[in-house]
């Protein structure tokens, strides 16, 4: 859906992107991740040619848009940006039907859309279609920001640390939602982060960059378990790794048939290790009987499984 | 939009309008029934009541020239304004900046005196000087209003995927029409005083009973045209607070 070969950018004798080279499936969750000035916002907005290249090509579903005009090219990418960016003067459901206006959808589909989306980013639009963007919360407005990227249905969305000016409280909110509309829209995002925890959480492939090249192009397991490199391996946070690394692998994966013993806490299938190994140090207990969601005992899980490495 | 014309400073916007009108229209309708009143004010004078033309005519002929200034002062400002803000122009802010600051500089009287050599007594060189004494606020302000705008918005805007074209219509011109509109009222008010002296130059303005009161010794002349020019400048004034009422309303 997205392909950048050997892309290169430089700002006067700075090299910002270089030789950066991408393949992006649709349907893919891609986070940039790395380390401010590593190069990886002017890589976002050369998609979109916010930023013209210097050098190699970029494809945005197997068409070179050196080609395309900008104007439709950008029509077709959603373009979430940290600091929002919602027009002042403009009430709620007018910022989420920016693209579809302009792309002169009629009125009654785009009201139609606009209440869809604002449900869908739970805003209820009887409530909030007339509000203006001053007068909701920080959290609110990106919420607003992503259902304006999403309003045109664009098959791929680009977001510039989407959530880097939320407390952390929102941006968990908001990271789940995220992940929640991806899973129900399979839209092909590419989203710049800095964030650890973020792009491990949303992220099906992480590319890290530093200093405008990608040092490693793999899933969150993989960067986890396996660092390239020694920056790749502090950036990821050494041996505390191994805790981020829990909380993106599922109890089902380490399961045994055996029947648990008499008394042992429950956990549910669905919950991720770091859950089931906290359950463990809270009651003192080194095996846990895991739970399905109707209630029958699905089978046991040992802290020694949980801490072995495979 | 119901709640707006609703809003308590609305109302007060509105009525700040009809009285100043009120009074303006009051002023030019009773000015020629006062004789006795300048009369009793000024024993002295022969002929208390400036009656050469009649005060809705000169109001009027003020009100032409003011226009006849100002519509091609805001138009050049906001145009300008806009063409230093976009990438193509730049490089010409500094100089297009000191140009009409150098407007400003020049005392409207002399900017008369060096235009009647050139286009002659009458209106002409008196629309020239209020062009160039008001230019200023209206590009300044045009310049200011656009800059103040989020970057933030901005950049979301064509990423969103505007054109220039359609991002400075629908996005730039709107959030920056209160501090455009701010730039002219400044100008325009500039222009309703500045107005006056076109009068030693042949001009037909409000500003005629007072120059020919000063030359002449008859203070009630000068006090006539002094009390229309007030009340036609605080009106036209209360119009602009109105229409900078209504825009905030609308921006916020």
């Amino acid at each position: 859906m997205i392909d950048l070969e050997d892309v290169t950018k430089r700002f006067g004798a700075e090299v910002a992107v270089d030789g950066v080279s991408l393949a992006l499936a649709a349907g893919e969750f891609c986070a940039l991740l790395g380390p401010s000035g590593a190069g990886k916002s002017t890589t976002l907005r050369l998609v979109n040619r916010m930023i013209e290249p210097d050098g190699g090509r970029i494809l945005v579903d197997g068409i070179d848009i050196a080609g395309q005009d900008p104007v439709q090219l950008r029509r077709r990418l959603g373009y979430v940006i940290q600091s929002i960016g919602l027009l002042p003067h403009w009430t709620v459901a007018e910022n989420v039907a920016t693209v579809p206006r302009l792309l002169r959808w009629p009125a009654a589909r785009i009201r139609e859309r606009t209440d869809e989306l604002l449900r869908l980013i739970g805003l209820e639009p009887s409530a909030y279609r007339s509000r203006r963007p001053g007068e909701l919360s920080g959290g609110q407005q990106q919420r607003v920001g992503v259902a304006r990227a999403l309003a045109a249905d664009p098959d791929v969305l680009l977001m510039d640390e989407p959530f880097g000016a939320l407390d952390p409280v929102t941006r968990g909110t908001l990271q789940d939602e995220m992940a929640a509309i991806h899973a129900a829209t399979r839209k092909t995002v590419l989203m710049v982060t800095h964030d650890v925890d973020e792009a491990m959480r949303l992220a099906s492939r992480v590319v890290i960059m530093e200093g405008g090249r990608v040092v490693q192009n793999a899933t969150p397991r993989e960067v986890l378990s396996a660092p390239a490199n020694a920056f790749v391996e502090q950036l990821v946070g050494g041996e505390s790794a191994s805790f981020r690394l829990l909380r993106i692998r599922k109890v089902t994966e380490l399961v045994t048939a055996a029947p648990p013993g008499p008394g042992a806490p429950t956990i549910p299938a669905t919950a991720n290790l770091d859950a089931a190994l906290a359950r463990m140090l809270a009651r003192g207990v080194e095996a846990l009987a895991v739970v399905n969601g109707d209630g029958t005992v699905a089978g046991t899980l040992r802290l020694s499984d949980v801490v072995r490495h495979d | 939009m119901s709640s707006a014309t609703t809003d308590p400073r609305d109302r007060i916007h509105l009525g700040g309008v009809a009285t100043s009108l009120a009074v303006l229209v009051a002023l030019i309708v009773a000015m020629p029934l006062t004789a006795p009143l300048f009369h009793w004010l000024f024993p002295t004078l022969d002929r208390p009541v400036y009656v050469r033309a009649s005060f809705l005519t000169l109001t009027l002929d003020h009100l032409a020239l003011v226009a006849g200034a100002s519509v091609p002062m805001i138009i050049v400002g906001i145009a300008g304004g806009i063409f230093v803000t976009r990438p193509a122009g730049r490089e010409f802010a500094g100089v297009i900046d000191t140009i009409t600051a150098v407007g400003q500089t020049f005392p409207p009287a002399a900017v008369l005196a060096l235009a009647v050599p050139v286009v002659g007594y009458g209106a002409a060189p008196a629309l020239v000087a209020l062009f160039a004494y008001g230019i200023l606020p209206v590009l300044d302000n045009t310049i200011a209003g656009l800059r103040s705008i989020p970057p933030a918005a901005l950049d979301a805007a064509t990423g969103m995927g505007f054109t220039a074209a359609g991002r400075l219509w629908r996005i730039e011109l709107p959030l920056a029409a209160p501090v455009i509109v701010a730039g002219i009222r400044t100008s325009v008010a500039i222009a309703i005083g500045t107005a006056t002296i076109g009068s030693t130059v042949g001009a037909l303005t409000l500003g005629s009973p007072i120059i020919e009161g000063l030359s002449g010794s008859n203070t009630a002349y000068v006090l006539q045209g002094a009390l229309l020019v007030a009340a036609l400048a605080i009106a036209v004034d209360r119009l602009f607070a109105a229409l900078d009422g209504w825009l905030r309303a609308r921006a916020q």
